[in-house]
């Protein structure tokens, strides 16, 4: 498996990331925002948190306008995977990538704990490591991780069985319970919580991994 | 050339700045306030020329999220 994690300016999990697609078995390359290609070969492409360009606009909204980002839609266009992290999932979502968009959390509140997820289809790359039903102990980090998309989208997710993940306990108003979502074919995830903060015994926690092993089965002998 | 974008959420989607701007109006004494939302306000100095069709361009490309946001557009 072949991964690529972009920066931006004001990333911030990029290396965590990086790390976690390591310890799975990926050959790991760093691309900056203001590269025009991603590498020849790659596989995966990891879009991490943080606060891409200070969040400055809208979370997402100028990294979304990045050269970069433009390659990187190309490659999901052509069918490449790819995983969006936090400010990673809402960059995806101002690319046009992922439906839907992030508004701030209903309570107002920057969010950091870790909560339960229930992972809703094990039908993809990135959720085949875990059984239907599991629940998974995943950090969340963010201010705006509020799910939204229109009645006719969210009915859509739910009918394609692309909603990945749900919160067990709903701690930012997301449009039902929604944490994570899939593209319509099912290979680019875009997700709030953090897989790479719960990937080392290290972090308290190692639920996410089953992500990233997941990965690397379904892309290592590619 | 000036050009002024005002962005609001659209009417339906939750607004949790603008119900927490009520609610301390309420605490204050303000009586009567019944709903409250916040947008942003975008000013362009735009070259001779710049047409309102191009500011909606940058405002459906960038400047505002359509899937969530509406905006108007002020020439001049």
């Amino acid at each position: 498996m072949r991964a690529a994690v972009v920066v931006f300016p004001g990333s911030n999990c990029d290396r965590d990331l990086a790390v976690a697609f390591q310890r799975a078995g990926a050959q790991v390359s760093m691309v900056w925002h203001k590269d025009t290609d991603l590498p020849e070969g790659v596989d995966i492409v990891g879009v991490p948190g943080g606060f891409s360009y200070g969040d400055y606009l809208r979370c997402g909204a100028i990294a979304a306008q990045s050269p970069i980002c433009r390659a990187v839609k190309a490659h999901a266009e052509r069918g490449g995977y790819v995983l969006g992290v936090c400010n990673g999932f809402q960059v995806l979502t101002e690319t046009g990538i992922l439906p839907g968009a992030l508004l701030r959390n209903a309570g107002l509140k920057y969010i950091c704990k870790t909560v339960d997820l229930v992972v809703k289809t094990s039908a993809s790359v990135f959720t085949s490591g875990y059984n239907g039903g599991d629940t998974a102990a995943i950090p969340i980090a963010h201010h705006d991780g509020n799910y939204f998309a229109d009645p006719e989208t969210l009915a859509a997710l739910h009918d394609q069985d692309r909603v990945a993940f749900t919160y067990a306990e709903n701690p930012n108003g997301s449009a039902r319970d929604i944490a994570g979502i899939l593209s319509e074919n099912r290979r680019v995830l875009g997700m709030m919580p953090h897989p790479e903060r719960a990937a080392d015994s290290g972090h308290g926690g190692t639920d996410g991994m089953a992500l990233f092993r997941g990965l690397a089965d379904a892309l290592a002998p590619a | 050339m000036k050009a002024r974008v005002h962005v609001m959420l659209k009417a339906g989607v939750l607004d949790p700045q603008g119900e927490a701007i009520r609610h301390a109006l309420g605490a204050m004494g303000f009586d009567g306030v019944e709903g409250v939302r916040q947008g942003k306000v975008i000013e362009l100095d735009l070259a001779d020329g710049a047409s309102e069709a191009d500011v909606r361009e940058m405002c459906e490309k960038l400047l505002a999220n359509t899937v969530i946001e509406s905006y108007t557009v002020d020439m001049g």
